[in-house]
């Protein structure tokens, strides 16, 4: 994964919760461009651990003058957040890795309609970006609970086509309405909570949409857990995953030569052989099948748990 | 007539799955010659279709224009080409909602170039439903001169737009819906091998 250290620029706060943050390279050198619905990963040195936390970029994809992020500090969360928030501070230099697009626009479309809901406004933010540039035909529809954790709004130019639905206001966001009607060659993108994901799914489903037609994405933070054990099959050593660390992680920290890109289940880079499994696998990510995930032969490092006797990877 | 079986040998050329029924969605139907055949016996496998189907059929000398006239479609309509109801095509998917279904039936020439009408439009090939009905003439385009020559049924064949004679190359272009025609006499002007009628 390559990587280049950049300065922070900007800290600016967008609501209670969300900041802003600006990268610059030290020297002034132009930053590789990007397409919108690209991420990086940041990496956080946090006391004696290295933290690494994928973030939508939210910055013009043909501005190579800077990044820019928008972190939402999780305090129930891991921790990188709340580094984020409570550690770095204006002049630092953080280690970002060159973006990565895994929710790009799909240009067979002759309309795009982005459905975001909550923080899940960033990357859409850098799509609308991508989308006024090339004069695309789009709307955008973004839910938020109140006007004041709306950090989108501020990020949001004010067009007839790009929609705010705030449920404390009572506008709810109605699905049906949005998603009926629409004209053939509408692609639909959708970036939030797993709910509003999965209700998009079904909303299309029941209007007769072909699947083609449905682009999401959902970073997820690993989920904690019970600490368990892993065998490595070359090594034959045997290590040790904390509750609050990603079996990635403990590799890493093993150093164990691992291949990674988004570490939130949907790339599919660090998928893993599993040699033998005595238990059962707590699959977290969108990336192998269901079938994958029964027969408990590949598991995905970065968001994935293990519980039982015994868990041997190809590693 | 019974749907068209080709032998797999020309790997470029599409291979249509066929006709199935999608139930009670909207669903616009295009048909030329034998393909009328094809969109009666979809229907009646679902009599909940036709209610939301507008159809256009180019009979081309087939007899199933009364009967699918009858069937109560949304909309019937009979062309007397593909390039005359272009117009009409274009306006239908134009109009479309994402929940509309494609049904193509008829000869590959048509199949071809409505289904590139349809992307183009924004459809996604996984809402074309198409079934091959019908001659095994092609659709050719000269490489040298672009012009397409419809219903070639020999190789080599002269071009109906700058005269060469093209031999007939097993290359579908699905852009241009057609097969690759190219010059037979270039290296040796007037040596035209004999002509043979294309089986596949």
């Amino acid at each position: 994964m390559s990587a280049q250290m950049l300065r922070v620029t900007e800290i600016e706060a967008l609501s209670p919760l969300v900041k802003r943050f600006r990268f610059e390279h030290p020297h002034g050198a132009k930053l590789p461009l990007f397409s919108g619905g690209a991420h990086v990963v940041v990496e956080m040195p946090d006391g004696d651990m290295l933290r690494r936390n994928a973030y939508s970029l939210i910055s013009d994809p043909q501005d190579g003058s800077g990044y820019e992020i928008a972190v939402r500090r999780e305090d129930g969360g891991r921790g990188g957040s709340r580094f984020m928030h409570a550690c770095v501070r204006q002049g630092d230099m953080l280690r970002i890795s060159t973006p990565l697009n895994l929710f790009s626009l799909d240009m067979r479309a002759r309309k795009h309609v982005l459905i975001a809901g909550g923080i899940g406004i960033t990357p859409i933010i850098a799509q609308m970006q991508q989308l006024l540039r090339m004069q695309g035909r789009f709307e955008i529809h973004y839910a938020a609970r109140s006007r004041r954790e709306a950090a989108g709004l501020r990020l949001l130019p004010d067009l007839p086509h790009i929609h705010a639905h705030i449920s404390d206001e009572g506008r709810r966001m109605d699905l049906g309405a949005i998603l009926d009607r629409q004209p053939i060659g509408t692609h639909v993108y959708t970036c939030g909570p797993e709910g509003l994901i999965a209700s998009v799914a079904q909303c299309t489903e029941r209007l007769g949409w072909p699947k083609g037609s449905l682009h999401s994405e959902v970073f997820l933070a690993p989920p904690p857990g019970r600490a368990f054990e892993v065998t490595l099959a070359r090594s034959g050593r045997t290590i040790t995953v904390g509750p609050h660390q990603s079996l990635l992680e403990a590799l890493e920290e093993a150093q164990v030569e691992i291949d990674w890109s988004c570490r939130g289940g949907a790339c599919g880079r660090c998928e893993t052989e599993v040699v033998s499994c005595h238990g059962r696998i707590e699959h977290h990510d969108h990336w192998l099948s269901e079938d994958e995930h029964s027969s408990q032969t590949r598991i995905m490092p970065c968001v994935s748990r293990f519980r039982g006797r015994e868990l041997i990877l190809n590693r | 007539m019974p749907a068209t079986k080709f032998t797999p040998s020309i790997t470029s050329r599409p291979v249509y799955d066929g006709l199935t029924p999608h139930g009670a969605v909207p669903a616009l139907m295009l048909a030329n010659g034998p393909g009328g055949e094809a969109l009666l016996e979809l229907i009646k496998t679902d009599p909940t279709i036709p209610g939301h189907a507008h159809v256009i059929y180019i009979p081309e000398g087939c007899g199933f224009g009364k009967t699918l006239e009858s069937k109560g479609f949304a909309s019937y309509f009979e062309a007397a080409s593909y390039a005359s109801v272009l117009p009409r095509f274009r306006k239908l998917l134009a109009e479309a909602g994402m929940n509309t279904r494609l049904y193509l039936a008829g000869t590959e020439g048509l199949i071809g170039q409505a289904t590139s009408e349809a992307l183009e439009a924004g459809m996604l090939p996984e809402a074309i439903d198409a079934e091959h009905r019908g001659s095994l003439a092609r659709r050719m385009q000269c490489v040298h001169c672009k012009g397409i020559t419809e219903n070639v049924t020999t190789d080599p064949f002269t071009c109906s737009h700058c005269g060469l004679s093209l031999f007939v190359r097993d290359h579908y272009s699905h852009r241009h819906a057609a097969f690759q025609g190219v010059c037979v006499d270039a290296e040796t002007p007037g040596e035209i091998p004999p002509r043979q009628e294309i089986k596949a």
